[in-house]
C-alpha cells in the first residue's frame, strides 16, 4: 500500500564526466566514512598519483642540461604522442577502458584562478573527499622511465621531476608527501638527488620505478642502498604495466597485461632483493613494495622457501627463510583482490598486515582502493584496519597525524 | 511503501536516466526500449556511484562456426551501465553483471502514472 509521495533531490551529477568535480565523484566514499563512523581515523594513502605530463612544460623547464632542455622545449608544439623525451607507452590509454572510467581518462575539472599549482587543488579535493590525512604523491606516465633507452635522459628527467615537484607541489601542503624518483641506471645521479632531496621536509624516503631491466642487486647500485640505509630513509619499488618485452607481447588485451605485468617487476625484483642477500647487507634498510596486489606475496613466500631449502648454497648470505625476509618488508595494499576472501585473509595473515600494511589509493587510476575497502575487510579487528589504514605508515615514515589535521 | 516521484515520462530519453536522493539512498532510473527500470545507485563492488556512469552497449566476441575469433562488436540488444569507479557493467533490464553469476544491482519497482515516473522504495 502507498503511503504517500515524495519529492526526492536530484543528484547534482547525474552522469559523471571527465570535468566532474574530485569531490562528486567520490562522494559515496565520503557518506560511507560518516555513515560507519571511520572518517576521524588516521588514514595515510601511501601511493597515488598526479598527471605530471599535464605540467609537463613546467617539469622540463627544471631540466639542467640545455641540449635536453632544447629538445623538451622544440617537442612542445609537435602533434600527436606523448611530450617529448618521455618514453610513455601508448598502450596505456586502454586504462579507461575506452572512456569507462573518467576520472583516469582526465581529471578536467573547473579548478580556480590562483598561485596554488592546479594539482595540489586536485590533490586537496581527494583527500577531502576519502578522509586522508596525508598522500604520498607519484608521477604517472614517468614510471615508464626506467625502459627509457637513453639512461642520461631518465637520470635528467628524474632531477627535474623531483625539483620541480619539491618546489611546486610539495610547499604548498605539508599533508602531501613524496618518495622521490630515483634513476637507477644511473647511479652517480641517484646519488646526487638523495643529498640534494633527503632534508626536504616532506621527502619520505626514496623511489625505484620496478619496470627495469637492469637486476637490483648489481654492484653499482650498492652505493645507493648504504646511502639510504645511513640516512634512515625507506626505498619504495613502484611496479607499473609492461608491455614490451616478448612474453608481454603475447598479452594482447589491456587486461592480460595489466594483471600479469605489475606483479611480474615485483617478483623479479624482489627475489633479487632476498636470494643476492639484500635484507641482510642492508638490514637497517626498509622496503616498500607497491602497486601489485596482495595475492603475489603469499606466492612467492611459498615458492622461494620450497626452493631455497633445497638450494640453500645458491642463497649463501641468508640466514633465515625468504618468508621470514618477506615478512620484515612493508608492502602497500592496492590493487587489493578480494573475490576469494578465504585467499584474502591468507595473504594478509602470511605477511603480517597488522604491521607491514599500508593502505594506499592508488588515485585518479582506474582500480583504485578507497579506504573503506580495508575498512570492510570482514576478518580484520578494528586495530588492524586502523594500522593499515594509517598507523603503520604513521610509524613508518614518523608522521604526527594531529599535526596534518591541524594544519 | 513510498512512492518517489522521480520526472514526467516525457524527460527521459530512450538510454537516458534521472538519478535522484532520498535521504541517504540514491537511485537511478533508466528509460530503455520504452521500460523504465531503477537501481541503488551503489556498486555492489566497491560502493560506487553505478548509476551516475556510463551508458554502453555490452561488448561481444564473435565467433566461427570453426570456434576461431573473428574479432569484437557491439551487441544490439543488451545495454550495460558502467560504473564509472571501476567499470563494472551492468545489465540495464535485469541489474546483473553479465560475466559474474550473483553480482547485481539492488532493484527498485517503477511505476507510471498519467505519463509521471515513481519509484517505489
Amino acid at each position: 500500500m502507498d503511503s504517500g509521495i515524495e519529492q526526492p533531490r536530484q543528484m547534482n551529477v547525474q552522469e559523471i564526466t571527465t570535468a566532474t568535480d574530485t569531490r562528486d565523484i567520490l562522494a559515496r566514499e565520503t557518506a560511507y566514512q560518516k555513515a560507519k563512523g571511520f572518517r576521524d581515523w588516521t588514514i595515510i594513502d601511501v601511493d597515488a598519483h598526479h598527471s605530471e605530463m599535464a605540467s609537463w612544460k613546467e617539469v622540463v623547464r627544471h631540466l639542467e642540461d640545455p641540449i635536453l632542455l632544447h629538445y623538451a622545449e622544440e617537442f612542445q608544439g609537435r602533434t600527436g604522442g606523448a611530450p617529448g623525451l618521455s618514453n610513455h607507452m601508448p598502450g596505456l590509454r586502454y586504462q579507461d577502458i575506452g572512456g569507462r572510467i573518467r576520472h583516469q581518462q582526465k581529471l578536467a575539472e573547473p579548478v580556480p584562478e590562483s598561485d596554488e599549482h592546479r594539482d595540489v587543488t586536485l590533490v586537496r579535493r581527494s583527500m577531502e573527499a576519502m578522509g586522508i590525512d596525508y598522500q604520498v604523491l607519484f608521477p604517472g606516465n614517468m614510471l615508464q622511465l626506467g625502459t627509457h633507452p637513453q639512461p642520461n635522459v631518465e637520470a635528467q628527467l628524474a632531477l627535474a621531476y623531483n625539483r620541480f615537484v619539491c618546489e611546486r607541489i610539495l610547499p604548498a601542503d605539508e599533508r602531501i608527501k613524496s618518495l622521490l624518483y630515483l634513476p637507477l641506471a644511473e647511479p652517480d645521479m641517484c646519488l646526487r638527488i638523495i643529498r640534494e632531496f633527503a632534508d626536504h621536509p616532506s621527502v619520505m624516503g626514496f623511489m625505484v620505478t620496478s619496470v627495469r631491466f637492469k637486476p637490483v642487486h648489481h654492484n653499482s647500485y650498492i652505493p645507493i642502498y648504504r646511502e639510504l640505509e645511513e640516512r634512515g630513509l625507506p626505498l619504495a619499488f613502484h611496479a607499473g604495466p609492461n608491455w614490451s618485452d616478448d612474453y608481454m607481447k603475447q598479452l594482447d588485451r589491456f587486461i592480460s597485461m595489466h594483471a600479469i605485468s605489475f606483479v611480474l617487476c615485483s617478483l623479479v625484483h624482489l627475489t633479487n632483493w632476498i636470494v643476492h642477500g639484500l635484507p641482510e647487507r642492508f638490514p637497517k634498510l626498509k622496503t616498500i613494495w607497491i602497486e601489485s596486489g596482495l595475492a603475489w606475496i603469499p606466492f612467492l613466500m611459498q615458492r622461494l622457501d620450497s626452493a631455497y631449502m633445497m638450494r640453500q648454497s645458491e642463497a649463501p648470505l641468508l640466514k633465515k627463510l625468504p618468508s621470514e625476509y618477506m615478512q620484515d618488508m612493508f608492502y602497500t595494499c592496492q590493487p587489493i583482490e578480494t573475490s576469494n576472501m578465504a585467499l584474502t585473509e591468507a595473504a594478509l595473515k602470511a605477511m603480517k598486515a597488522e604491521t607491514q600494511l599500508l593502505y594506499a589509493s592508488d588515485w585518479p587510476h582506474w582500480d583504485f582502493n578507497p579506504p573503506s575497502t580495508i575498512y570492510d575487510l570482514p576478518f580484520l579487528d578494528e586495530q588492524a584496519k586502523r594500522n593499515i589504514l594509517g598507523e603503520n605508515a604513521a610509524k613508518l615514515f614518523g608522521l604526527d597525524v594531529n599535526r596534518a589535521r591541524a594544519a | 511503501m513510498t512512492d518517489i516521484f522521480v520526472g514526467n515520462e516525457d524527460e527521459f530519453k530512450d538510454r537516458g536516466r534521472k538519478v535522484i536522493a532520498h535521504g541517504d539512498l540514491e537511485i537511478g532510473v533508466f528509460r530503455l526500449d520504452g521500460g523504465f527500470y531503477a537501481y541503488e545507485n551503489r556498486c555492489p563492488h566497491q560502493g560506487g556511484p553505478v548509476c551516475q556512469g556510463r551508458v554502453l552497449n555490452r561488448v561481444m566476441e564473435v565467433l566461427g562456426e570453426d570456434k576461431t575469433s573473428q574479432g569484437l562488436k557491439w551487441a544490439e540488444e543488451d545495454v550495460h551501465i558502467v560504473c564509472p569507479w571501476h567499470g563494472f557493467e551492468f545489465n540495464i533490464k535485469t541489474g546483473r553483471h553479465p560475466g559474474a553469476k550473483g553480482v547485481r544491482l539492488r532493484p527498485y519497482d517503477v511505476k507510471v502514472k498519467d505519463g509521471e515516473v515513481y519509484v517505489v522504495v
